[in-house]
């Protein structure tokens, strides 16, 4: 817009050229004030209207001699006026999504591998947030009546497995969704849940995903995404949050939060072999963005406003180089007395940061978290960005944890039973709280699990047990909430949103709940029934506990979107391992020989149980009379005969021979009957 | 006469000696619950007997949900609070619903002992009507041995029924309530009989059919040989020489016992009317217990539609577990209807058969539906077997007794392991274990039809017998 304006003026100024001076001044004068006006005017409303995108880059090396990379893209649509409009960066089909079904917030994440909660952590935002259960798991919020969620979440399924070709459409059947109450989302109204466990996550739901970005993976961070070097990582979560703000009245449209992320862990591979270090085991490896992704940073997309990468060092790795330097200021020269990170002789950074930012820590610890900020707006083909981190001397450390580490398993043998424990142990920091709050008694920690369970595993929530300190606890000592919807035989499944009150000093806690395995019918195995089914990962989480980075105040840092989602308060929560449970299979190639082999039994009964009840004594008389009168007929008439022989006396005639030559006429008459019948139609009618 | 009532006594106090026997057999084995494992054998507890699904209905009702809300409990809501609050209570150091498992002895004792005086109920009976028809060498040779306490015998000391009540099971409970019914009905106390009724139909639905034997009880009095024989008899006794003295002694015994003759309608008014008001009160008592969750509909759906509709398909012994998991799904109500209506089909055929012999008709109708029923246990099995001992003397010359008895034998020693097999050690299929059950229930085909042709040869056997004495 300013470009037009100043297009004007060049324009006013050619024709002012022709007036007298003292007009030229009071024109300029006029037109300068109303160029204040407009533009002031103008870029009130360009504020408000802009749509905005940026994208950011987080790199972090893990303990476990791993990186992590976090991509996040962030388009903003302001609330708008129009229903049908135009949109410059932001997703138009997202944002058709949005308000169709009325989405007010929304979160769809395809996963591959387990995030390890032990080495990676669990109490900063980037777990918190990012750490999902393997497959897709996809939660929604609507803005409509109570009635109408089940229909808008199954339409909002369809759009979405269209939209990512994935099979996200199998989360309509009631079955597999759930709605939670409290436990997954402290607030949560018209929130439905669900997962698919076993959907695998490749290129073709990355594809789609890429499209959203308003420069693809053409240019900008995206363009790092080199397909085989992400999907050779450990851990690979490609996650779309989408958040309705803004007014809710019905003329405007609310506007749009999309952020997608991209978090991978990849195990980078060592350049460095000159030097040798004392322990090989704990070095850790030296990497590059070129080294990992195999390509280098090309620039900023255009179309981003803003376009960082950050190297962070977590407050762990901070402590631990902090030691080592005051060991080797205190052995050599005391010189490097300043804070400056860049300072450290531990480690080099291939590029000078831009900024240094520091964690303004409230838990009063001993050191806390640094990040690096590297803008890609300097780079270009020319002069790409590659950022690398070469280790000189050896490091160890660990991650910040959640307070309990949660484990989920099986126990039983056989395909008729079985129990679901979720064990939990304490972590360092649950240690540590034990030793702060060691004065007063009444320290507890409090832990909510969420667990659904598909109906097939029939649970029985009454044999809930509690084991505090390998003790049995009576349910309602530690349980200071619970909720329970059973599963319904192919209808819903069970949600279980329980509440533990766990003293701070325990060693261990385990939550038992016991199972029967369901049967299913044929049709309701998949292609590969032996294979198992899978039970969703649970999920616990710490109320009390809030993962959220603030970092020293900077004017910059209120802009970048990353750092906006750092600084939010969000909930400690982990997901537990996916249980494969083995269920029973009948034989798949018997139909028809059941039906036929049942059928036969039934008409075995009925026939054989009516054969009996029709017998008439007196007809089973006369027949066994037949019976016998045949039977005279044949062998005993030759007995009598032989021995009227013998006995030289005339045979004696058998008085059943007149009954039988009785009945054998009536039935040639009856054969005779027929037969003139048969020849007569035949005759007339034939 | 003395050395008679000596040998009574005698007979009477051995019968209390091996019940009471039975009762520590079963006490003995109560405690050791846990080796046995009894209560997740699919022959002993079904998704309606099984107690532990009680206990998660009593446990989803105590956490104010319905009792219905998972598709576990599908039993009444009456024995959901009458047991519910017994698998709650536990005792140091003693094993699991031992009270419960207290009550299921109780209960077993009381049909044993019901069952003892029906069956000495009938015998009265049928010796007075073979008196009657001067056939009395065979009512001296059915003295000898007292069915009653046969029939309670082989109920208490059936390996099916004390496995039935050991395993936690509430199928005693649903056969005391159809055997209270039979006594009522034999004891001609249309309420006892209507009460047993109406709450065996609450319990498990297919006892409604005994509503017809149940009538014939009371109107026409216990199992008598064929009425066409009385008849004749007195035709016959009018015909020779009506002055005789002994025929007019027989006279006044006919003027006596009508009840063989004559449909008395009054009991069974008695009966229909009592009857309506216990499931008036049933229903009433019900709607109380559900009545802020789902209501009455949820309950009849949850209950009966659970056993129309065969929902569960995890193996027992019948043969609809598997039938339902293989045939397809737009043939599945079809075959449904189908399957029940084979129970119906039979009532009336037997109905007209059968119908001077009510017990045994109701026996065969038992029999009939606890081979074709849904979810059949071996507690039903434990009932009619029981109940076959009413009629011993009666089915003396049934054809393939012993075979049937090794075939029984050999079902139930099989099935177990089939199911081992499958289930637990996964080198059998599901086809084993269905094998099993076809094969038991041919042989429960083989006993009915048996039974019941041997009935209507002892039947045929009075009549040449009535015929042949003058």
């Amino acid at each position: 817009m300013t470009f037009l304006h100043g297009k004007s003026t060049v324009v006013v100024t050619q024709s002012m050229a022709l007036l007298p001076v003292r007009l030229k001044l009071i024109v300029i004068l006029l037109l300068v004030c109303q160029l204040l006006c407009s533009t002031i005017a103008f870029g009130s409303v360009l504020d408000k209207d802009e749509e905005e995108f940026s994208e950011e880059l987080l790199l972090k090396p893990l303990p476990d001699r791993k990186v992590l990379a976090h991509f996040h893209f962030e388009s903003r649509a302001p609330p708008s006026i129009s229903f049908g409009r135009h949109h410059h960066l932001f997703p138009k089909a997202i944002s058709q999504l949005v308000k169709k079904f009325r989405v007010k917030e929304m979160e769809l994440s395809f996963t591959q591998g387990r995030w390890r909660y032990e080495q990676w952590g669990g109490f900063d935002p980037i777990s918190s947030n990012n750490a999902k259960p393997p497959g897709v798991e996809l939660w929604a919020v609507f803005d409509v009546p109570q009635s109408q969620v089940d229909a808008s979440w199954k339409n909002l399924t369809h759009a979405l497995s269209g939209l990512f070709c994935a099979s996200i459409n199998f989360l309509e059947s009631s079955t597999t969704y759930s709605a939670p109450e409290w436990a997954f989302r402290p607030d949560s109204g018209n929130l439905r849940y669900g997962t698919l466990p076993r959907e695998a996550v490749c290129t073709e739901n990355l594809t789609p995903w890429l499209k959203l970005l308003p420069c693809r993976d053409k240019a900008g961070l995206s363009a790092l995404m080199d397909r085989p070097s992400i999907y050779r990582g450990f851990y690979h979560s490609q996650r779309l949050h989408l958040t309705a703000t803004g007014s809710s009245s019905q003329e405007v449209d609310s506007g749009t939060v999309l952020e997608q992320t991209l978090t991978v862990v990849l195990q980078p591979i060592s350049w460095i072999t000159g030097k040798s270090y004392v322990d090989k085991a704990n070095s850790q490896p030296s990497w590059s963005i070129s080294s990992i992704f195999g390509r280098k940073v090309n620039g900023k997309c255009v179309l981003a406003k803003s376009s960082n990468v950050y190297l962070q060092f977590e407050k762990g790795l901070v402590g631990e180089l902090k030691n080592l330097h005051k060991e080797n200021a205190n052995s050599e020269t005391n010189k490097l007395a300043s804070k400056d990170f860049l300072s450290y002789p531990s480690f080099e950074l291939s590029v000078n940061p831009d900024k240094v930012f520091e964690e303004v820590d409230n838990l009063h610890s001993k050191s806390t978290s640094v990040l690096y900020e590297f803008s890609v707006e300097k780079y270009n083909d020319s002069h790409p960005l590659d950022l690398g981190l070469t280790w000189k001397i050896p490091v160890v450390w660990s991650c910040q944890q959640a307070p309990l580490h949660a484990s989920r398993f099986l126990m039983g043998s056989g395909n008729e039973r079985g129990a679901i424990a979720i064990y939990l142990k304490p972590t360092e920091l649950s240690e540590g709280l034990k030793k702060s709050n060691i004065v007063d008694k009444s320290c507890e920690l409090r832990v909510n699990v969420f667990q659904v369970v598909p109906w097939y595993i029939k649970v029985y929530y009454h044999t809930l047990q509690v084991f505090v300190n390998q003790q049995s606890r009576a349910v309602a000592d530690v349980m200071e909430k619970i909720h329970v919807s059973p599963s319904k035989d192919k209808i819903s499944p069970g949600v279980m949103e329980m509440i533990l009150k766990l003293p701070c000093g325990l060693e261990s806690a385990a939550l038992n709940l016991e199972f029967d395995k369901g049967f299913l019918h044929i049709d309701e195995y998949p292609p590969d029934a032996n294979q198992g089914f899978d039970i969703p990962a649970a999920i616990i989480s710490y109320p009390d506990f809030h993962a959220s980075m603030r970092f020293s105040e900077d004017g910059s840092l209120d802009k970048s979107p990353l750092f906006s989602k750092f600084q939010e308060k969000s909930l400690v929560l982990s997901y537990t391992e996916i249980l494969l449970v083995p269920l029973t299979t009948p034989d798949f190639s018997m139909p028809y020989n059941v039906i036929t082999i049942t059928c036969t039994v039934f008409a075995l009964y009925f026939g054989s149980l009516l054969n009996v009840l029709r017998k008439r004594v007196d007809e089973e008389e006369r027949f066994l009379k037949s019976n016998a009168g045949r039977k005279t007929g044949r062998l005993s008439t030759l007995v009598s005969k032989l021995s009227a022989k013998l006995r030289g006396k005339p045979r004696e005639p058998q008085p059943s021979t007149t009954a039988s030559s009785s009945v054998s006429f009536k039935l040639i008459f009856k054969v005779l009957l027929v037969s003139g019948i048969a020849i007569c139609w035949q005759y007339y009618f034939g | 006469m003395e050395s008679k009532k000596e040998e009574n006594r005698k007979k009477t106090s051995s019968f209390w000696v091996w019940a009471i026997a039975s009762v520590i057999f079963r006490l003995i084995l109560i405690y050791f619950p846990k080796n046995l494992n009894l209560s997740s054998r699919p022959e002993v507890s079904t998704p309606l007997t099984s107690l532990r699904r009680l206990a998660e209905g009593y446990w989803l009702k105590q956490s104010s949900m319905s009792p219905y809300a998972g598709s576990m409990y599908h039993g009444s809501p009456l024995l959901l609070s009458l047991l519910g609050p017994l698998t709650v209570k536990r005792m140091e150091g003693q094993p699991n619903h031992l009270l419960c498992s207290l009550l299921f002895v109780l209960a077993d004792v009381v049909s044993a002992v019901l069952i003892r005086a029906t069956g000495r109920k009938l015998q009265t009976a049928y010796s007075r009507s073979l008196k009657l028809l001067q056939l009395d060498s065979l009512s001296k040779s059915s003295e000898n041995l007292s069915s009653g306490d046969v029939a309670a015998l082989v109920y208490l000391w059936n390996p099916f029924t004390i496995v039935a009540c050991v395993g936690l099971s509430t199928s005693p409970i649903e056969n005391l309530a159809i055997i209270l019914s039979l006594y009522g009905a034999c004891t001609r106390l249309p309420s006892l009989a209507a009460f047993g009724w109406v709450v065996a139909t609450h319990l498990s639905l297919y006892p409604a059919i005994l509503i017809i034997p149940l009538i014939f009880l009371l109107g026409y009095g216990p199992d008598a040989p064929p009425r066409k024989l009385f008849v004749q008899r007195r035709n016959g006794k009018d015909g020779d020489n009506p002055s005789s003295g002994s025929s007019c002694l027989q006279e006044e015994l006919f003027n006596q016992s009508k009840p063989p003759l004559t449909f008395s309608w009054k009991p069974v008014v008695q009966f229909l009317f009592w009857a309506s008001v216990w499931s008036v009160y049933v229903l009433a008592l019900c709607s109380l217990s559900v009545k802020q969750k789902g209501g009455l509909r949820e309950m009849f759906k949850s209950t009966f539609g659970f056993i129309l509709t065969v929902e569960d398909l995890s193996p027992n012994m019948g043969v609809l577990w598997y039938f339902f998991a293989e045939v397809f799904d737009f043939f599945r109500n079809f075959f449904s209807i189908v399957f029940h209506m084979n129970i119906l089909f039979m009532i009336f055929p037997l109905a007209i058969r059968l119908n001077h012999r009510p017990c045994f008709l109701a026996f065969v109708y038992i029999t009939i539906s606890s081979l074709l029923k849904s979810y059949p246990s071996v507690g039903d099995s434990a009932l009619y077997l029981g109940l076959l001992g009413l009629f011993v003397f009666e089915l003396a010359d049934m054809q393939f007794s012993f075979f049937l008895f090794c075939g029984y034998i050999g079902v139930s020693l099989l099935s177990p392991v089939m199911h081992n097999l499958w289930i637990w050690r996964g080198t059998g299929n599901a086809n084993f274990y269905y094998a099993t059950a076809m094969a038991f229930a041919c042989f429960q085909i083989v006993l009915v039809v048996e039974s019941a042709s041997a009935m209507l040869n002892h039947d045929r056997k009075l009549r040449k017998l009535s015929v042949a004495k003058p």
